[in-house]
């Protein structure tokens, strides 16, 4: 045997052992910290879905950022502006997490603004009246905190604690846009309509979001194994389901799915899946907006740049005053 | 010029007499705008009454892995209040 083979066996069996170490750990319901021995495949699972997550955040800025100047009413568009603030910050909290794994955010950064990087298919459709905002913040950020809730149970220390601190100021954002949705179902039938036509249009999205069942995800095994996740997408899609159907109702809304209906054996609702092939085309590049959230995203990226060079040469030239002193 | 700036470990405190409790990190150019983004960060709902910021790499840490640092080789149970017996009263004769 040679040498080199030798210490390849060698080190498989520490590894056996580490890994043995590592899983004792999560079943225990303790987190796994950055200096941990972690396996590979769950820092790569990890900063596949944190940097994910971080790049939905700051595109989620996008499709209710244009509607600011629209807002109807100077406290909404105080309200709105402090939402996309928000996920401006949730972004950066996320980028952050991801960069325990030992990914940069320059990196990431890139590989969102190449178009390399995936994000929520969500946000990759359009906004055309106020009451699509209103929708987003009640229907989507529902979604998003049910997943966000299971996500804070995760065994992942720095992501489980910006969960954690994410949670508390998506409740917000799910408030503001139910406020919006019920001044737009108490209001005209013209009101009622537009309100209407965009939780039609929200519905099948937001479903989706949760991602497609778990038999057909290839990441879902070993992230539930790992606690990377604490729900299957099912569950989890299931959860928003038979919270959402019942507030739908009760505003005078009715469900696009014509077939959702509860059952009372299995004590949830049963709805129509969503179109799969969807999901995947508009994941991957091709849905109504994926262009243009990127070449806002671009040049928001440029028009920056002048703030960020001129912030970095006022710190060399503070740090190299302090050096002459 | 978009080099990676480094990073700054946030330290949020609540009111005063409460400690200061780390929150997280952000990236800043030096010390100053690393407390403007701190507070724009932390502090935008949550009440604030000081914050501070270090360099992450000021800060030395302990190792998870080496946890042999904080192994009691002898027994210390007699540091905890649970572990005397005095009773409450006494019978006196």
């Amino acid at each position: 045997m040679r040498v080199n083979q030798r210490e390849d066996i060698m080190s498989e069996a520490i590894d056996d052992v580490k890994l043995a170490e590592f899983e004792a750990r999560i079943n225990r319901g303790e987190k796994i910290e950055p200096g941990d021995w972690m396996p590979e495949a769950y820092r790569k699972n990890l900063i596949r879905m944190i940097s994910q997550h971080a790049h939905s955040e700051i595109v989620g800025q996008l499709p209710e950022g244009k509607w600011i100047p629209f807002a109807p009413g100077f406290r909404r568009k105080l309200t709105l502006i402090a939402k996309v603030q928000d996920e401006a910050g949730h972004g950066q909290l996320l980028y952050r997490a991801a960069e325990t794994l030992g990914k940069s955010r320059e990196a990431m950064i890139d590989e969102l603004l190449t178009g390399k990087a995936k994000y929520a298919n969500v946000f990759n459709y359009p906004t055309p009246t106020w009451a699509d905002v209103g929708v987003i913040g009640w229907l989507v950020d529902t979604a998003a905190v049910i997943n966000q809730t299971m996500l804070a149970q995760g065994s992942y220390g720095p992501y489980a604690r910006a969960m954690k601190r994410i949670c508390y100021e998506e409740s917000f954002h799910i408030k503001q846009g139910y406020d919006a949705v019920v001044a737009l179902a108490k209001g005209t039938s013209e009101q009622r309509q537009m309100v209407q036509e965009a939780v039609n249009r929200w519905w099948y999205p937001t479903l989706m979001m949760s991602g497609p069942p778990d038999s057909m995800s290839e990441h879902s095994v070993l992230a539930l194994r790992w606690r990377i996740k604490t729900k299957s997408n099912e569950q989890v899609r299931q959860d928003f389901v038979d919270l959402i159907v019942p507030q739908i109702r009760a505003l005078g809304l009715e469900l696009p799915d014509k077939n959702c209906q509860f059952n009372s054996q299995t004590g949830h609702y049963h709805y129509t899946q969503p179109d799969w092939n969807e999901l995947k085309r508009v994941v991957n590049g091709d849905g109504p907006c994926n262009k243009e959230r990127l070449a806002v995203r671009r040049s928001a990226h440029e028009d920056g740049r002048w703030v960020r060079e001129a912030l970095a040469a006022k710190s060399a030239r503070s740090n190299l005053a302090r050096m002459n002193e | 010029m978009d080099t990676q700036w480094e990073t700054f470990e946030v330290f949020h405190q609540s009111k005063r007499g409460d400690p200061h409790e780390h929150v997280g990190s952000v990236h800043a150019p030096d010390p100053q705008m690393a407390l403007q983004l701190a507070r724009d960060q932390f502090a935008r709902r949550l009440k604030c009454v000081s914050l501070w910021v270090v360099r992450s790499r000021d800060i030395t840490a302990t190792d998870y892995q080496d946890g042999s640092f904080f192994a009691q080789v002898t027994d210390k149970s007699y540091r905890d209040p649970k572990s005397f017996d005095a009773p409450d009263k006494l019978e006196h004769p």
